[in-house]
C-alpha cells in the first residue's frame, strides 16, 4: 500500500472529523451549559442538510445555503428551547432527554413528508469541485474547504467564549447559574442563545456534510451516535475534548475503511472503550 | 421611607414552613445585624429578599419598588447585592474575571478597568492575585472576593450572609473596617451573623430571629448590653 493513499485517507479522516467536531461541539455546549442531553441533535443535523439544500436550490447558490440554513435552524432551536425544553428545567434530566428523543422522530417524519424518503444528491458547488495538489498528493478541494470552515468557526467560537463579556457569562453560568442570577444576569436568555448556537452548529455540520454524502431523512441517526461517542471520548462538557476526540474518531473511521472496511462501524466504540478504560472521564474530563 | 421593608413574610422549603410572618425595616444608610441561632431563618430571610426561595408570601419592597413579582436578576439591577454564605467564587475563573462578573449586568456606564482598579485599592489582598484562579485562594480571601464582586457595581444595599464565618481574626477585623467605610459612603447593609458581638459592634440596629419569627428589635448598643436576651436567643 503506498504512502500517498494512506495520506489521502488520513486527510479524508480529518475532513470527516471536522464535521464530527462541529456537531459534537453543539451537543457539548448544550449539555455543559443547560445540562440537557439533546437527542434531537442528529435530526437537527439532518434538517441542516435539507435546509442548506433547500436554500441553495431557491437561491441557486450553495453559499447562501451554507450561511442562511444554520442561522435559520439555530433560530428554530431557540423556539424549541423556549417552547418545549424550558418548562422541563428543574425536573429530572430524563425529561428533556425524552422530549428531544421524541422531537427527533417528529423532525425525521416531517422531512419525510416534505422531501420524500429517497436520498437527494447535494451537488458540490462548482467552485469547490476537483482536486488540489498540495505537493504531497492530490486532495479533494471540497474537503479542504470543510476543514477551513470548521477551523474558522472554532476560532470564532473560542474568541467569543474567551474574549467577550457574553463568553464570560456563558463560562461562569455553566459552573454556577445561581450566582449569575444574583449578579443581575437573566440566565434564561443566556440558555436560549446557547441552545440556539448549539443547534446552529449541528445544522452547519449538516450543510457541510451534504456534498460528501447523499442527503436522506435517516442521515442524522448515525451522526448522533458519533457525536455522543466524540463527547464521551473528549470528556463531557469539555470543548477542547470535543475537538481532539472528533478528529481522532474521524481519522480512526477513515483509516479503518482503508485497512479493515468490515470493522468500519465498530472502530469508534472500540476506541471509546479503550480510552474510557484508561481515562474514565474521557480525555479532557474533569476528575470529580 | 425605609430602603428595605419586609412585611409578614412567610417562606417554605418544600413542605417545611421556615418563616412565619417576618417583618423587618431597614432605613437608608443603616447597618442592621440579623442574628439568631442556627436554623432560626436568617439565611432564608436573606434568600427571600433576593428572590431565591421556591415559595413565599407576604410583601418585600426595596427603594419603593415591590420585589415580590421580580426575579433575582431584576432585584440585583435595582441596586440590591448579595454575598451568599458559601461565597460562590466561580471555579476556573481568575480573580479579575470573578470581579468582572459583578459588572456584566450593570448598565451604569461603569468603566470596567477603572472599577477593577478602584476595587483593588480597597482590597490589597486581591490586587496581588488578580490573575490567580479565584477558587484556589484561602477561605478568607475568597470571602473578600465575594464581597468585592458584590460591591463593584456600587449597589444601594448589600445583603451579607455570615461573612465572618471560618475566617482568620485578622481578616474579620479588615472586613469590619471595610463595612464601616461602606456605611460612611451611604451603602445600606443587612448583616446576618453568628459572630454576634462583632456584628453588634458594626451595626446601628439589631434584629433577632428565632424559629422563623422576629423576637427582638433594638439598637445594637442596647442588645450588646443585654446579656440575658443574647443568652436566650443567640447562645449556641
Amino acid at each position: 500500500m503506498d504512502a500517498e493513499l494512506i495520506l489521502i485517507q488520513l486527510f479524508s479522516g480529518v475532513a470527516l472529523g471536522a464535521i464530527l467536531v462541529i456537531t459534537a461541539l453543539g451537543l457539548s455546549i448544550i449539555f455543559g451549559m443547560l445540562g440537557v442531553v439533546n437527542f434531537a441533535h442528529g435530526a437537527l443535523f439532518m434538517v441542516g442538510a435539507y435546509g442548506g439544500l433547500w436554500v441553495a436550490s431557491l437561491t441557486g447558490s450553495f453559499w447562501w445555503g451554507l450561511l442562511v440554513a444554520p442561522i435559520m435552524i439555530g433560530l428554530f432551536g431557540m423556539i424549541i428551547e423556549w417552547l418545549l425544553v424550558r418548562p422541563l428545567y428543574g425536573r429530572s434530566v430524563d425529561d428533556p432527554l425524552l422530549l428531544t428523543f421524541g422531537l427527533s422522530y417528529v423532525l425525521v417524519e416531517a422531512v419525510r413528508i416534505v422531501f420524500g424518503n429517497d436520498g437527494i444528491p447535494f451537488p458540490t458547488p462548482s467552485q469547490l469541485t476537483g482536486v488540489a495538489n498540495l505537493g504531497i498528493g492530490y486532495f479533494p478541494i471540497y474537503r479542504l474547504f470543510v476543514i477551513v470552515v470548521v477551523a474558522v468557526v472554532l476560532l470564532l467560537l473560542w474568541l467569543a467564549l474567551e474574549k467577550t463579556k457574553f463568553g464570560l457569562i456563558v463560562r461562569a453560568g455553566a459552573r454556577d447559574p445561581t450566582i449569575m442570577r444574583v449578579l443581575g444576569v437573566n440566565i434564561s436568555k443566556v440558555w436560549l442563545l446557547v441552545f440556539g448556537v448549539g443547534v446552529g452548529l449541528a445544522a452547519l455540520g449538516g450543510v457541510l456534510a451534504g456534498p460528501m454524502r447523499t442527503v436522506n431523512p435517516e442521515m442524522g441517526s448515525l451522526v448522533l451516535i458519533e457525536a455522543f461517542v466524540v463527547t464521551v471520548i473528549g470528556g463531557l462538557g469539555s470543548l477542547l475534548g470535543s475537538v481532539v476526540a472528533g478528529l481522532l474518531v474521524g481519522i480512526a473511521i477513515s483509516m479503518t475503511a482503508l485497512f479493515a472496511p468490515e470493522l468500519g462501524t465498530i472502530v469508534m466504540f472500540a476506541l471509546m472503550a479503550l480510552i474510557l478504560l484508561v481515562r474514565p472521564r474521557g480525555l479532557f474530563g474533569k476528575t470529580a | 421611607m425605609a430602603m428595605l421593608e419586609i412585611k409578614d413574610l412567610h417562606a417554605w422549603y418544600g413542605a417545611s414552613h421556615i418563616l412565619h410572618g417576618v417583618s423587618i425595616a431597614v432605613g437608608q444608610g443603616e447597618v442592621v445585624a440579623l442574628v439568631g441561632r442556627n436554623g432560626a431563618g436568617k439565611t432564608t430571610t436573606i434568600r427571600s429578599i433576593m428572590g431565591l426561595m421556591p415559595r413565599m408570601t407576604g410583601n418585600i419592597s426595596f427603594a419603593g419598588t415591590d420585589l415580590m413579582t421580580l426575579q433575582a436578576h431584576q432585584r440585583f439591577r435595582l441596586g440590591l447585592a448579595y454575598v451568599p454564605e458559601d461565597r460562590r467564587i466561580v471555579p476556573g475563573l481568575t480573580v479579575r474575571e470573578n470581579l468582572q462578573l459583578g459588572l456584566v449586568a450593570s448598565h451604569a456606564g461603569i468603566n470596567e478597568r477603572d472599577a477593577i482598579d478602584e476595587i483593588a485599592e480597597s482590597f490589597p489582598r486581591l490586587k496581588e492575585r488578580l490573575d490567580q484562579e479565584g477558587a484556589t485562594m484561602s477561605g478568607g480571601e475568597q470571602q473578600m472576593l465575594a464581597i468585592a464582586r458584590a460591591m463593584i457595581a456600587k449597589p444601594k444595599m448589600i445583603l451579607l450572609d455570615e461573612p465572618s464565618e471560618g475566617i482568620m481574626p485578622v481578616l474579620v477585623e479588615e472586613m469590619g473596617v471595610l463595612f464601616r467605610r461602606l456605611r460612611d459612603q451611604g451603602v445600606t447593609l443587612l448583616l446576618v451573623e453568628q459572630n454576634v458581638e462583632w456584628a453588634l459592634r458594626l451595626a446601628d440596629r439589631a434584629v433577632i430571629i428565632d424559629q422563623g419569627e422576629v423576637v427582638h428589635e433594638s439598637s445594637s448598643a442596647a442588645l450588646l448590653a443585654d446579656k440575658a436576651i443574647q443568652e436566650r436567643y443567640c447562645a449556641v
